[in-house]
């Protein structure tokens, strides 16, 4: 993938981000407070403004987060753009990203999210779709699949993983106020993530 | 939706530039939602910074003046402000002396607040910051984000504002903040939901005769469902929690008892009256106290109620002079 593979991907996401919006809000709605859709919508879409022209795929990325932390606010402002940042750090200024680049870098931005939201699998977070995807990605590798294979399974994994989130009981973030009544609600921020490997692998599908 | 705004997106930009035109005395920047003291920086005297979603006035725009906040960042509805805004309001209200940010838990206030301070380092600029979790409705344990910060907030930016009003140190008002964190416990019941303009449906539903225990500020559902009970009866729910978790017997305390933005002031009298009665029943002496809207949930009816237990100098510092729009005596 190239850095217009990158910035198509940023473009796909915030176009799935906004068409599921209203979805993503309902989501919040029954575990938190009801605005999840609507504040990643305008984080992508600043994220997309902010998309530099003739930069290499890290430097995409890299703009993108800021971006994204700089006009989301709440948890998701900070955590999203930490997804893109670190995976933007982790790609360098390389100008082609393989499979092993784009693993690692899915990887770092795992790593980021831990770091700064402290969630770990089955709490219920973004986490529970981040993780499986990323590992899904690496097994997939190992396997010696090709990159859109690889992401296409990072993809699945973290659609899964969105699924499962539904009977747990929250233990980060606002839903955790609610105790046993988080249960039987999908988690928000694993359903947006899986969103955005799905648009990943949209993208990485057609190249 | 039937509310009083012209677009929903506009909601905060658009009382914010109401906010300035009323009150002269503050500096607003309706676009960055800023609301910053006109006398700052104040060279010398350790400034106080808070923020969160908007939603909740007049929490903390309206708490911007002389013996209290120095500046305020206000999120959209419900969503924590991002660090550009607050670092931007750090850097107006830098006098040298340090920067104290009173940062109520909630995951995103906390991660937006900490990357400001971290920017806020790169300037050279001294921040401590105070977390606020006062609300006995969640257990505080490794399986929740911890407790929300709510009705103490405005006890804490008060009290930790006269004091820097008196030239203390960023590590003595810091202190003090925590010491009121520490002594302070709220616990609220909700009535009604609440509509966020951008959503346009209220965030939950509840019967005819119910009302959700537990509540926060967000709209949030509580941590559980109960039939509707007499005032007396949802006060004594409410103090109980909060006595269970900090005996308030032989304590001088003050009492806000807040409404959450849609309870008429006759209903939030009636629930002083009985809080009182509870209080003095339970061997708590009530020194000082505060009704009305202070911090609320957009147009959520129900109320909180938060609890201090005072020192002698903590009621002197809850008695210093005070002057902002939503809280003013003594001057």
């Amino acid at each position: 993938m190239n850095a217009r593979d990158l910035a198509a991907w940023v473009r796909y996401a915030a176009e799935l981000v906004s068409a599921d919006a209203e979805r993503l809000t309902r989501l919040d709605a029954a575990i938190g407070d009801g605005d999840h859709g609507l504040n990643l919508d305008r984080g992508f879409r600043a994220a997309v403004d902010a998309l530099p022209d003739g930069a290499p795929p890290g430097k995409v990325l890299i703009a993108a987060g800021r971006a994204i932390v700089s006009k989301t606010g709440g948890a998701s402002g900070p955590l999203y753009g930490t997804v893109l940042r670190r995976a933007g750090k982790a790609l360098g200024d390389a100008d082609d990203v393989d499979a092993a680049a784009l693993g690692a870098a899915l990887k770092a931005a795992l790593d980021g999210v831990q770091e700064l939201g402290k969630a770990v699998e089955g709490d219920k977070t973004m986490v529970d779709a981040l993780a499986p995807a990323v590992a899904a990605f690496a097994a997939a590798l190992a396997d010696g699949t090709g990159l859109a294979g690889c992401v296409r399974a990072a993809a699945d994994a973290a659609a899964e993983g969105a699924d499962a989130t539904v009977p747990m009981r929250a233990r980060k973030g606002r839903a955790s106020y609610l105790g046993e009544r988080s249960e039987g609600h999908m988690d928000p921020g694993a359903s947006s993530t899986a969103l955005l490997l799905r648009a990943l692998a949209e993208v990485a599908g057609e190249g | 939706m039937r509310k009083l705004i012209n677009a929903p997106a506009d909601v905060v930009s658009d009382a914010l530039r109401g906010l300035a035109a009323a009150h002269p005395e503050l500096t607003v920047d309706p676009g960055n939602g800023t609301v910053v003291r006109a006398d700052a920086p104040r060279t010398g005297k350790v400034a106080l910074v808070s923020g969160g979603g908007s939603g909740h006035e007049p929490l903390h725009a309206g708490f911007v003046g002389h013996g209290m906040l120095d500046a305020a960042c206000c999120g959209e509805v419900f969503t924590s402000p991002v660090p550009d805004q607050i670092i931007a309001a750090t850097m107006a209200v830098n006098g040298g002396a340090g920067v104290l940010h009173l940062v109520k838990n909630y995951t995103g206030d906390v991660m937006n607040f900490q990357l400001a301070a971290e920017l806020a380092e790169d300037e050279d600029i001294e921040v401590t910051s105070v977390i606020v979790d006062d609300d006995v409705a969640v257990q505080d344990s490794t399986f929740t984000a911890g407790r929300r910060g709510t009705g103490a907030t405005l006890f804490i930016e008060k009290i930790a504002g006269a004091l820097a009003e008196e030239g203390a140190s960023l590590a003595d008002v810091a202190a003090v903040a925590r010491e009121v964190n520490e002594r302070s416990r709220s616990f609220g019941v909700a009535l009604s939901s609440c509509t966020v303009p951008a959503a346009g449906t209220p965030t939950f539903e509840l019967g005819e005769d119910e009302m959700e225990l537990g509540i926060g500020i967000h709209g949030e559902p509580g941590r559980a469902r109960a039939k509707i009970g007499t005032a007396a009866e949802i006060v004594d729910a409410s103090l109980s929690a909060i006595d269970a978790d900090m005996p308030l017997a032989g304590s001088e305390v003050l009492v806000l008892v807040n409404g959450m933005g849609g309870t008429p002031l006759i209903e939030q009298y009636v629930a002083y009256a009985a809080a009182a009665q509870w209080l003095d029943g339970h061997g708590a002496t009530v020194v000082r106290r505060l009704v009305g809207p202070y911090v609320t949930s957009l147009e959520m009816a129900g109320c909180m109620i938060s609890v201090c237990r005072l020192t002698p100098e903590l009621t002197r510092l809850w008695d210093a002079p005070v002057e902002t729009p939503g809280l003013r005596w003594g001057r």
